[in-house]
């Protein structure tokens, strides 16, 4: 009978990683060096992600309408430059891929993306988008760094070329040798590297912004209300002082 | 007896007002009874701020709950999506379920400090053992309340986590899987179980929390506080009989209230606006993913407030082919605080004039409350693991061998009066 929580204590022992959350493979995450504040980066992010992402991942909790919005796009800009499902405004970033039929082609479903920079990490997201190599024994061609054996395919290939995958062994702390992966440019692509990581950049940018639209609008809120409450902890502070003067 | 203050001459039509109330309804003696004339001590240190704080994050958490009930459905189909509606869809959405978010752990910060200044000052001693115990209560509704309020999200987290914090229950012989199966109302975690830990949490326990809280301050208000002193404040009466070292609650500790409350505000709003995560404690990343029955999360931690208890719970191993152990090591850490008042033989409530070996033994138990904390929260392996087995161990001595070093420690004789 005290078999199902015997057994969860046991995965939860065995389940442990280090610090990082999904982070399968030990593969070092770069960071993303995202900002939320940058306008111009969300709205190149946001032309990326509905030219290379949009085809098979949804963003179902996003609206078009609140995207322009929040990245100052005219309604005309928004129908021009992001719009190519024919939906409506005021509609979610539903891709026009058929889950059902995604799940034939490529074993499951493409994650839908709306909470990916929150649930993975922007570290996360960056670091994987820049980290396929090419994986002959791989139906797809190319095997990532961070996701060992995932089902995605290098929908940049066109920009970042392949890259090519090389084991390189180290000393470890503890004296043993430790091998670990390293990719190294192969074929080149269309951007050159410091091109293709601020794509990326401005990609992950936008799903960072995607995860929590209201971010910016916090941040800069927030500084208000701190001055405000600081000055009524001043106005506290003295009244408190006042009442409290005849206390000995 | 128109009015509590001096009103002017000839009474006005709000002084008529109160009259005409005060003839059908005690308002004014209310008022005077526990506002105007109710005296506090006049030597509160910082310890005794968090009771107000406290007051102010329940009021908080049913405001902003109330706004989040109207977005919200409990539903397992629309409940994530419900939340993320709330977060980019609803006006000011995302304002209230942070508050509210960070008002859940907010309030176990301010209750953990509240409770460890009893602890300091011998706040649960006689006469106040009724106080204390009605707190506790308070303690045990509020982790309910949280435990609940964590799985209508939805998330991975929320799911995976009330899988094994329900499961625990299944460790109890001969009844174990019947009643787990009972908790739940289905064989595994369901929309059933969403839709009643919804209604324990919005409607149930905010009942008991503030009957329970109503209780706890008509129980003060009986004993009157207790200060840094220990000692009893009401005993040195004046010849006009108000205590020689008290002050109205109203208007003396109401503006020294505000200002604390100011200062805990200005921190709660940091982490609001500006980390609303707080790292992965307060918000945990795998929460950000729908539950999922077939994928458990990589990384099973209950948030932060529970992870001494869990710590306790994976230090005890299995014994007799059977978990139990664990989990009843578990439940009798939190039913301890009970028998505190009975506990504790020391002549002297405040930490104060007691000798060093309370001083030492308190410390202590922070300190190992903090490590069991800390513990709960990283892998079950080394040097976790030992920590978890020297803290849970000291955890238990510092209250079950209270009678005996409460008794030999030694001791100063408090003064008459209380010391500013």
């Amino acid at each position: 009978m005290n078999r199902p929580v015997a057994k969860l204590l046991a995965l939860l022992a065995l389940c442990w990683p280090p610090v990082a959350p999904a982070a399968t493979t030990g593969y070092p995450l770069q960071d993303a060096g995202t900002d939320v504040g940058n306008l111009a980066s969300l709205q190149r992010g946001a032309r990326n992600f509905v030219n290379y992402c949009l085809g098979c991942h949804s963003a179902e909790y996003m609206r078009y309408s609140q995207v322009a919005d929040d990245l100052a796009l005219t309604e005309d800009e928004l129908r021009d430059n992001l719009m190519f499902t024919g939906t409506r405004i005021y509609d979610a970033m539903l891709t026009a891929m058929p889950a059902a039929q995604a799940r034939e082609w490529f074993g499951n479903a493409p994650p839908d993306l709306s909470l990916i920079a929150r649930s993975r990490g922007v570290d996360y997201v960056y670091t994987f988008l820049k980290s396929f190599y090419g994986d002959p024994s791989q139906p797809t061609g190319v095997n990532n760094a961070v996701l060992a054996n995932t089902v995605m395919p290098h929908v940049l290939v066109g920009l970042q070329g392949i890259q090519v995958p090389r084991y390189a062994t180290e000393m470890g702390k503890d004296g043993k040798p430790v091998r670990h992966l390293v990719l190294e440019p192969g074929a080149p692509g269309e951007l050159g590297a410091e091109q293709f990581d601020s794509f990326v950049r401005d990609t992950v940018n936008f799903l960072e912004y995607v995860s929590e639209p209201a971010k910016s609008e916090r941040r800069s809120l927030g500084v208000w209300v701190m001055l405000y409450l600081l000055m009524f902890l001043a106005f506290a502070y003295f009244l408190k002082k006042d009442y409290w003067k005849d206390v000995k | 007896m128109a009015g509590g203050k001096a009103g002017p001459a000839t009474p006005g039509r709000l002084a008529a007002l109160g009259a005409w109330i005060d003839a059908r309804f005690p308002m004014t003696a209310l008022w005077k009874e526990h506002m105007s004339e109710y005296y506090a001590p006049k030597n509160f240190n910082f310890w005794y701020y968090f009771g107000s704080i406290a007051l102010f994050v329940l009021a908080l958490q049913i405001v902003t709950g109330i706004f989040l009930t109207m977005s919200y459905k409990p539903s397992a189909t629309e409940a994530f999506g419900s939340v993320e509606y709330i977060m980019r869809d609803v006006e000011w959405g995302w304002l209230i379920r942070y508050l509210h978010s960070t008002g859940a752990s907010a309030f176990f910060v301010v209750v953990y400090l509240h409770m460890f200044r009893a602890l300091l000052y011998g706040s649960h001693r006689r006469p106040r053992e009724l106080l204390w115990i009605v707190g506790v209560l308070i303690y045990l509704a509020l982790m309910a309340e949280a435990f609940f309020g964590y799985l209508l999200p939805w998330g991975n987290m929320s799911y995976w986590g009330a899988q094994v914090i329900v499961s625990l229950f299944g460790t109890f012989p001969w009844i174990g899987d019947a009643l787990v199966e009972w908790i739940r109302g289905d064989y595994f975690i369901s929309d059933i179980t969403l839709n009643r830990f919804f209604a324990l949490h919005v409607v149930a326990l905010p009942l008991a929390l503030i009957f329970l809280v109503v209780a706890h301050l008509l129980a003060l208000h009986e004993v009157g506080s207790n200060n840094p002193d220990g000692i009893e404040f009401r005993e040195s009466k004046g010849p006009d009989g108000r205590p020689l070292d008290g002050i109205p609650l109203h208007p003396y500790y109401t503006v020294k209230d505000l200002y604390g409350l100011a200062a805990f505000m200005v921190l709660f709003a940091a982490v609001v606006f500006f980390a609303p995560e707080m790292g992965g404690l307060f918000l945990e990343a795998a929460n950000f993913e729908p539950a999922n029955p077939l994928l458990t999360p990589e990384h099973i931690a209950p948030v932060w407030y529970f992870t001494p208890y869990y710590a306790m719970l994976r230090a005890v191993p299995a014994f007799a082919g059977t978990q139990v152990w664990g989990v009843l090591v578990m439940f009798a850490a939190v039913l301890l605080l009970f028998f505190v008042p009975w506990l504790d033989r020391a002549p002297v409530k405040s930490i104060r004039y007691r000798g060093p070996i309370y001083n030492v033994a308190l410390m202590l138990f922070a300190l190992a409350f903090i490590v069991l904390g800390y513990c709960g929260l990283k892998p079950a392996e080394q040097p976790f693991t030992s920590l978890s087995v020297t803290g849970t161990i000291y955890y238990f001595a510092f209250f079950l061998l209270m009678p005996w070093y409460t008794r030999i420690d030694s001791h100063r004789p408090p003064p008459p009066r209380v010391t500013s």
